[in-house]
């Protein structure tokens, strides 16, 4: 009994460094506020005070992050909690990564102005079809809890890409993910196909979780420990059993490539970028890709990197059949939405490139390239779906290629400004594509991986394809009669889409500043 | 004189920009266009006045970092060959404006949007010609292709939206994996050197001594990039289809301009980076030049639309230019570079010239003319001086470069010099058949006669005809061209003392030393 009190006494409160984790304080605490406003303000109040309450939150978390980050602060960076979150370079860099995608989403979100009363539906629970559900289809009201899910989201990626063993890694997967599982759910317009995105998209993350979850398990089996720096000593020289080692180490993998979009594990993606409302799809693909490859790359350098030669090979299959199935299957689209899902699942694989390349001497010249990477593509696809937001008909958007045609002629800006991000999507020089495409080739060609580069460059050639034919469509084909308008955006839509093709030209022409960010440190491990 | 090439640079982006406001007047946008692209001729003659022949490697070198953590910079300077397809660029545009002064764009379409895209590809063109950055050149490879894609998508002919796509898919997956290798020799770089970087001179001696392995994976990467561009047979069949579509102006700028930056690479980028590598790959690359004289020359003779005519005239040029590039003697060298010039000149006034007889009779098919020079006679005679200079008849300029290249390769490659020889006795059959059927006897068909009076007229079809000689303006577009294809058929000797010093120094980069002693021009 004496002992047991003893012990009591010796456990002590773990040591927590507030302003290194004060972004993702932040955001999670006006997620909470954000719940309670939704709770006890009257209806009519809570879009603007949501609207306000999510961008000052996102603008304050910046600032803490910026105040943080140019203050003395340890070098290879700080370990809190305990060791469950590591603020270390890479993680200031994705989490400002994060931040600023969030706040061009959250832009988009807000947006009532194209869709009148917003790209939300007031109830999801209606079913589609019946009375309520046609008589809910002529009002104007929306959902506003989208704010504090968009918040919880980003506060779990947020979480994710910092955690610095897998147990906080799987918590913050399940936060960031929940929210999305509804999100997807609540488009205005085809309430159907929004629902079977949703019940997808969760099925199939349930079981991408569990995969994780086994994964986790099995290595707490192989070393003891759920710290990735414990898992690396465990690896770096014992003689415990292989088989638990990487059997835990591919359904840990399973479970990231699944949230990266990767092919194979790519299923999903078409699906669910199709259904979601367009502003959440743009939030999904930009966001969700930064934390997957974020943790995919935090677990491989840190916890893996010194068994890399054991599992690199299968990396290197998975990349390529992700950049071929993206390719491949991108050329067969007739949708623009799905189109850029095929698009974002060959992206994966480039960014998977950039992720395994990691040299013989523990370096890993990767890194800093994915993260560059993971910023110029999420600008561009926010912008790329703001654009698709715009291109309506009578049914709300408009997303079927044929309905483009001959675009340029009535909407000259739309149609350039969406040239220049499929020109960026494609890789083309002078835009941040090609910029962040370069310095992941040319890490894994430091890394020895050539053979795999030069698929992928044939892959971007052939992607190039249906990116071109859009622009074919746009320009050089004659208008449809009845063909689809383009809407005026209102000021959050066109502030979302000025800003992700600004950055996508200044990080084409002057990617230093960005590049030396991103290059500044390595992994805390 | 560093201004001059900044400025030959900026002066057409600054016209485009211009132009681009002046979409609702057709009129003002064309003289302002004109101004420009003269402004930007005058600075060509600049260019060729600061030059000297006998300087340093790279002349009027300037330049600003760029993206310093990989070394990349904007850097710019030119040699001997990069001064003479500058020149001929800014010779080539005034006249392309100047050819498309009255042609109909399609529907929807302004002057404006048209000429400034020209100017855009004038200036990006300029820059990957003077880029001596081995990064900057790739992207400008790459940016070169997103003007001419649209001007050939959007105002080409029936088929453009295939042609546009086909043209750039071709050339944006040889970019790419010439991309591969400029990382790679990079690496290479940083490996060697502990910093990377991208400049020329600088990854010259790195790349240069890597063993031949290496150099082979690296070689056929840039090569496959040049090959395509060049085009080289059996990368070549972009080009029939690009040049059949695009506008006649368009055309001139991508066999006359464009295509030359493939074999511009060949000679800045493959023959000093990858010496061994060359030299053991040449019999390769000579199979392949060798088969497009061949190819291109009995294509040409069987084709029955006259821009594609044009295509494989130049696949056949093509291939000895790069037949004189991988024979590894100094005025086998000499002759493909004036080559490349002339044959920007040649075939850039036939293909005008085309352009003028199409203007009339509206159809790019041969069988729809005949007779023609009985009622332009003036047209026929500007057809005939540019087809024979195109098939290199002596005292056309051409008759220098075809000359050099087969009397300069035939010490170290006789074989495959015999069989091109072949290709100027074919070039003789196309050009004249050419001629034959447009021009010569009694006024025939649709284009010119009309259907109005089909097979069973009566009376005199010339008198049935509206299709007139040249007016002032074609003639005032020709004329210069007349001049400088004579000119330098007689007195080569200006063009060439400006290519030998840079030839000759991309030689001893390649370590070759001349089987037969040089002389001096011919």
């Amino acid at each position: 009994m004496n002992l047991l009190v003893a012990q009591a006494q010796t456990i002590e409160a773990p040591e927590i460094d507030y302003g290194a984790i004060a972004p993702l304080l932040i955001v999670l605490g006006a997620a909470c506020v954000s719940v309670l406003l939704e709770a006890l303000l009257p209806k009519h109040q809570r879009w603007a005070v949501q609207l306000v309450l999510t961008l000052v939150t996102l603008v304050g978390a910046v600032g803490s992050l910026i105040l943080y980050a140019t203050s003395e602060r340890p070098e290879q960076g700080v370990s809190t909690l305990s060791g469950a979150i590591a603020v270390d370079s890479p993680s200031l860099f994705l989490w400002a990564t994060l931040l600023v995608l969030g706040f061009g989403s959250v832009l988009l979100i807000a947006d009532r102005s194209v869709e009148p009363g917003g790209a939300f539906v007031a109830q999801a629970a209606i079913r589609p079809g019946t009375v309520q559900d046609r008589a809910q289809a002529t009002k104007t009201g929306m959902q506003t809890e989208v704010f504090p899910l968009t918040l919880f989201a980003l506060g779990g990626m947020m979480t994710f890409v910092a955690a610095n063993d897998l147990l906080t890694m799987f918590i913050a997967l399940e936060v960031l993910s929940l929210p999305l599982y509804l999100l997807c759910g609540l488009a205005r317009r085809r309430r159907l196909l929004s629902q079977e995105a949703a019940v997808k998209y969760f099925l199939l993350g349930a079981f991408a979780s569990a995969f994780f979850l086994y994964g986790v398990a099995l290595l707490y089996g192989y070393a003891g420990s759920v710290k990735l720096s414990a898992i690396a000593t465990a690896a770096g020289g014992t003689d415990r059993s292989d088989t638990l080692l990487f059997a835990g180490f591919g359904l840990l993998v399973v479970g990231l490539l699944f949230k990266a979009a990767v092919g194979p594990f790519h299923a999903w993606t078409p699906d669910v970028y199709q259904g979601a409302p367009t502003p959440v799809t743009a939030f999904m693909a930009a966001c969700t890709k930064v934390a997957a490859f974020g943790g995919i790359l935090r677990v491989l350098t840190v916890a893996f990197e010194n068994t890399q030669w054991e599992w690199r090979g299968v990396l290197y299959g998975v990349a390529v059949v992700s950049m071929v199935i993206g390719a491949i299957l991108g050329l067969t689209q007739t949708d623009v939405k799905r189109m850029i899902a095929y698009s974002s699942v060959a992206h994966a694989g480039f960014l998977l490139i950039g992720s395994i390349a990691l040299t013989p001497e523990g370096d890993a010249p990767g890194v800093s390239a994915t993260m560059f990477y993971l910023l110029a593509y999420g600008f561009t696809t926010i912008a790329a779906f703001g654009i698709v937001s715009l291109v309506r008909n009578s049914d709300g958007e408009a997303t079927h290629l044929s309905q483009w045609a001959g675009l340029a002629k009535r909407s000259p800006i739309v149609a350039a400004v969406f040239t220049f991000l499929l020109l960026a999507l494609a890789g083309i020089p002078l835009t941040s594509g090609f910029i962040g495409k370069f310095v992941v080739f040319s890490a894994a060609i430091d890394a020895g991986l050539t053979p795999l580069v030069v698929i992928a460059l044939v892959a971007s050639a052939v992607a190039a394809f249906f990116y071109l034919r859009v622009i074919v469509l746009m320009y050089f084909s004659d208008p449809a009669p009845d063909g689809p308008t383009v809407t005026v955006p209102g000021a959050f839509t066109t502030i979302a889409i000025t800003l992700g093709a600004v950055v996508t030209l200044v990080l084409g022409l002057w990617p230093t500043f960005v590049l030396d960010w991103a290059g500044t440190g390595t992994f805390l491990s | 004189m560093t201004w001059v090439l900044i400025a030959l640079l900026v002066v057409p982006l600054v016209g485009a920009l211009v132009v681009a406001f002046l979409r609702k007047d057709d009129k003002k946008a064309k003289l302002v266009a004109l101004a420009f692209s003269l402004v930007e001729l005058v600075l060509g003659v600049l260019l060729w006045i600061a030059y000297d022949p006998d300087g340093e490697r790279i002349q009027l070198a300037t330049g600003v970092d760029w993206i310093p953590a990989f070394g990349v910079r904007l850097s710019f300077g030119i040699d001997g060959i990069a001064l003479v397809m500058i020149a001929v660029i800014a010779l080539l545009i005034p006249l392309v404006i100047g050819a498309g002064w009255t042609e109909k764009l399609p529907a929807g379409r302004s002057q404006g949007g048209y000429l400034s895209l020209i100017l855009v590809q004038e200036a990006v063109t300029v820059a990957v010609f003077a880029a001596t950055d081995v990064f900057l050149f790739y992207v400008l490879f790459e940016v070169m292709l997103i003007p001419m894609y649209f001007l050939i998508g959007g105002y080409g002919g029936a088929r453009r939206q295939y042609a546009a796509v086909k043209f750039f898919l071709y050339s944006f997956l040889g970019g790419l994996i010439m991309l591969a290798s400029a990382i790679g020799a990079y690496a290479m770089a940083s490996d060697e050197l502990g910093k990377g970087t991208f400049d020329w001179a600088t990854l010259v001696t790195v790349v240069r001594d890597a063993d031949s392995t290496t150099q082979t994976w690296l070689f056929l990467g840039f090569f496959l990039a040049f090959a395509i561009k060049a085009p080289l047979v059996p990368f070549h069949t972009w080009l029939p289809d690009a040049a059949a579509e695009a506008p006649i102006g368009v055309t001139v700028i991508v066999v006359g301009i464009l295509d030359k930056v493939g074999t511009f690479g060949m000679l800045r980028y493959l023959l000093p980076m990858f010496p061994e590598a060359s030299k053991n790959l040449a019999p390769f690359v000579l199979v392949l030049a060798v088969a497009g004289v061949l190819y291109g020359s009995l294509l040409a003779t069987g084709q029955r639309d006259m821009k594609r005519f044009l295509a494989y005239v130049s696949i056949a040029h093509f291939g000895f230019i790069a037949l004189g590039i991988f024979s590894f003697t100094s005025q086998a060298g000499v002759g493909s570079v004036s080559y490349m010039l002339n044959h920007s000149i040649s075939t850039g006034m036939l293909i005008l010239v085309v352009g003028m007889v199409i203007a009339r009779g509206g159809s790019s098919l041969i069988s729809d003319y005949g007779g023609m020079s009985k009622v332009a006679p003036l047209l026929a005679g500007m057809l005939l001086i540019s087809g024979l200079t195109t098939l290199s008849l002596p005292g056309t300029n051409s008759f220098v470069s075809e000359f050099l290249v087969l009397i300069g390769s035939f010490p170290t490659q006789p074989v495959f010099t015999i069989i091109a020889t072949v290709g100027m006795v074919l070039a003789a059959l196309y050009v004249l058949w050419l001629y034959q059927r447009v021009m010569t006897g009694p006024l025939r068909g649709d284009a010119l006669i009309g259907a109005a009076a089909g097979p069973g007229a009566v009376g005199d079809p010339e008198k049935k005809t509206t299709i007139g000689d040249l007016d002032k303006r074609e003639i005032a577009i020709l004329a210069p061209l007349v001049v400088i294809v004579l000119a330098l058929g007689f007195y080569p000797q200006p063009v060439l003392d400006v290519i030998t010093p840079t030839v000759g120094a991309t030689l001893t980069e390649v370590g070759v030393t001349d089987p037969v002693t040089v002389q001096e021009g011919k």
